[in-house]
């Protein structure tokens, strides 16, 4: 894939306050109707930000001091359930390029990766110096550093990790995972040979 | 050296380790279907790729499809939209497709296993997180994103990390009334919802052994919603007697040497794991959900938790999960009213868990005013079912008898919850706005505990119900 190393994600950041964000919150299920991702950024947590009328919610994401935030902040667990890559996809398609959490859910982690989104893990007493910067300030940008493995935000330092396999990739720039996969034909071949499945 | 069976599959299906640590993995069974493969068969195109294994790749329609009038062209212009581009792609690439009425169409997690294309020993993934069903087999079976099912479509591999295996042993008897999926949630319960991040979690212990392969599917089938990336239970006789004469396992002679193999796969008796849990069959109640994660839960005669003894964020988020749930706190949660009754899904949508139902529920009828459906699993579920004469039991109670599909567990179907109803579901995720009505509340629980909260109009205790001693 001609994918570009990514090493620094500057931005402004929204905190979604909430353990166990799951991924059908993230878009419902009726969203996934499509055979392609390109529309799905308008529905990112459509009935979160929306009442059934249509009338705002007033979330974060569409506070005006928040719109164009690039990185989102939340808690524990986020993007548990489904494996939809709708989830990853309309958070891109709506403009985020990082996500912060205390911790999250493998298979959405897993997409988010395939589509150059790091997921950097913080800690509690960082996000919320974090939140209350972003709260007071809500058009400072912050960097999502993947070199030093810090959140740079208002001259304050945030230490964070990630999975290992995922910076190496994003800092290596072969996140999608195809193209290398790919190359390994004859050893795919001779592995399916060795379990009998060809 | 000793192996568990993780790492018995794992290590025999590495093509290469990757520079990012990761490995590339073979996948020996593709599972997909209408609603995560189609935008896969789009990303091929858009490179020029093939489907590079096509055999090794099984195709049918769940999510999407209706429960009660099937025929084409869908109402839905989207969901036929959808289904056409996964039956083009299936017959473009030399996929096998199994489509409505051709006698193998359901779930996914129900087809593989019940067509016997579900083996002992095989990684196996599909663009649905409850791929983790597989694991009653001793599969590694993951569910994955559409990026990943081209992944597979185009080079038959995944690139993963590998998993730490945790030992979950459930040992002793379980009590009347209490079923695999009140195993299921109590795990999730005790262990959290997130407590299996990283881990594979293997299922073991003499009540897992007891259990029927269609309960152990339950079983694995929840690893997912506690956050496992898979689950898997060892390949024993009952795996061996359950794969007998299926449609796609070997004949004769070949059977034998194919189950041996099978056998060979279960964890060695001195295999190491990264965590072990023991957890006591005695201990375990029927067990429903009071808030909004599968994690929430609670046996049936305890109350909802009271927020005001917890603090911060933790109390933040029981009382919004009851304020959601319009539940009141520090009650008991038998006798909650419902408007619905769900019976079906990958979790308990298989033969076994009808014929359960159906026998309790001759000389019963849902009260008035609740809704009630029962949808089989698949195609060969529903047929299992009219021959046993089962459909009739559950419509003369009171219930619909629909065509097979995914239907109400994520509603992607005309089945959906309206307003803030509340369902009594056999399903597998109590999310927000799970059951298509973003205000619909969702009381997961056992099939036997749904049907009897179906009769009482409330969430009911089977064992009281339905006399059960």
């Amino acid at each position: 894939m001609e994918s570009n190393e990514i090493t620094k994600i500057n931005g402004k950041g929204v905190y979604i306050a909430g353990n166990d964000i799951d991924t059908d919150r993230i878009i419902p299920a009726r969203f996934l109707k499509c055979v392609t991702f390109d529309e799905l950024g308008p529905s990112l947590f459509f009935d979160e930000r929306f009442d059934t009328e249509g009338n705002s919610k007033h979330h974060p994401l569409d506070a005006e001091v928040h719109k164009g935030a690039e990185v989102l902040m939340s808690d524990a667990n986020f993007g548990c359930g489904s494996s939809r890559e709708h989830a990853p996809q309309a958070l891109q398609k709506f403009g985020f390029r990082a996500v912060i959490a205390e911790s999250f859910a493998e298979i959405f982690q897993g997409n988010c990766t395939t589509l150059g989104i790091p997921c950097v893990v913080m800690e509690k007493p960082y996000r919320q110096a974090l939140a209350t910067i972003i709260e007071n300030a809500p058009d400072i940008d912050l960097t999502v550093d993947l070199h030093s493995m810090h959140v740079v935000c208002a001259n304050q330092i945030f230490p964070i990790t990630m999975k290992n396999s995922s910076r190496e990739a994003f800092l290596a720039a072969n996140y999608d995972p195809l193209d290398t996969l790919l190359q390994a034909n004859d050893a795919i071949k001779v592995t399916a040979e060795r379990l009998g499945y060809i | 050296m000793a192996k568990n069976l993780f790492q018995k599959v794992w290590d025999g299906h590495i093509v290469q380790q990757l520079d990012s640590g990761q490995y590339q993995i073979f996948i020996g069974l593709h599972l997909i279907h209408e609603v995560t493969s189609p935008q896969a068969f789009g990303m091929l195109h858009d490179k020029g790729l093939k489907v590079a294994y096509p055999s090794r790749t099984f195709a049918t329609v769940d999510h999407i499809i209706p429960t009660d009038d099937q025929s084409r062209p869908l109402k839905d212009d989207m969901a036929e939209q959808m289904i056409q581009v996964l039956s083009d792609a299936t017959e473009e690439h030399g996929i096998e497709f199994f489509p409505p009425e051709s006698g193998s169409q359901g779930i996914v997690h129900i087809v593989g296993p019940e067509l016997g294309l579900t083996q002992p020993g095989l990684t196996v993934c599909c663009g649905d997180s409850h791929t983790s069903t597989h694991g009653a087999f001793g599969c590694i079976a993951l569910g994955i994103g559409t990026s990943q099912v081209r992944d597979v479509l185009a080079s038959q591999t995944l690139a993963m990390d590998p998993l730490k295996v945790r030992r979950i042993r459930v040992e002793g008897e379980l009590a009347v009334g209490v079923t695999a999926k009140d195993v299921t949630l109590h795990i999730i319960r005790t262990l959290g919802v997130n407590g299996g991040v990283g881990f594979a979690y293997e299922y073991a212990g003499s009540t897992i052994s007891a259990m029927t392969m269609e309960e152990r599917m339950t079983v694995c089938n929840m690893s997912i919603e506690g956050g496992a990336r898979c689950g898997y239970i060892n390949p024993d006789q009952t795996t061996v007697d359950y794969l007998r004469g299926k449609e796609r396992v070997p004949k004769g002679a070949d059977f034998d040497k194919a189950a041996e193999k099978w056998l060979s796969y279960a964890s060695d008796a001195d295999a190491t794991y990264d965590d072990e849990v023991v957890i006591q069959a005695a201990e375990i109640q029927p067990t429903v959900t009071w808030g909004i994660t599968p994690g929430q839960a609670i046996s049936i005669d305890e109350s909802t938790p009271d927020p005001e003894l917890l603090e911060g964020l933790e109390k933040a988020l029981i009382s919004d999960a009851l304020g959601y749930m319009k539940i009141p706190a520090n009650t008991p949660i038998k006798g909650t009213k419902i408007d619905v009754a769900f019976l079906g899904s990958c979790t308990n949508g298989r033969l076994s868990d009808f014929q359960a139902v159906a026998k309790l529920l001759v000389g019963h009828k849902v009260a008035s005013g609740i809704k009630a459906i029962a949808v089989p699993g698949s195609e060969k579920v529903d047929a299992e079912a009219r021959a046993l004469g089962l459909h009739k039991v559950f419509e003369e109670a009171g219930f619909e008898w629909r065509k097979p599909g995914c239907s109400m567990c994520l509603a992607m179907n005309p089945d959906k919850l309206v307003g803030d109803e509340v369902c009594a579901s056999s399903s597998n995720r109590n999310f927000i706005g799970r059951q298509g009505s973003s205000t619909g509340r969702t009381i997961l629980m056992s099939p036997i505990m749904v049907a009897a909260s179906a009769i009482e109009g409330k969430v009911a205790d089977a064992r009281e119900v339905f006399g059960l001693k």
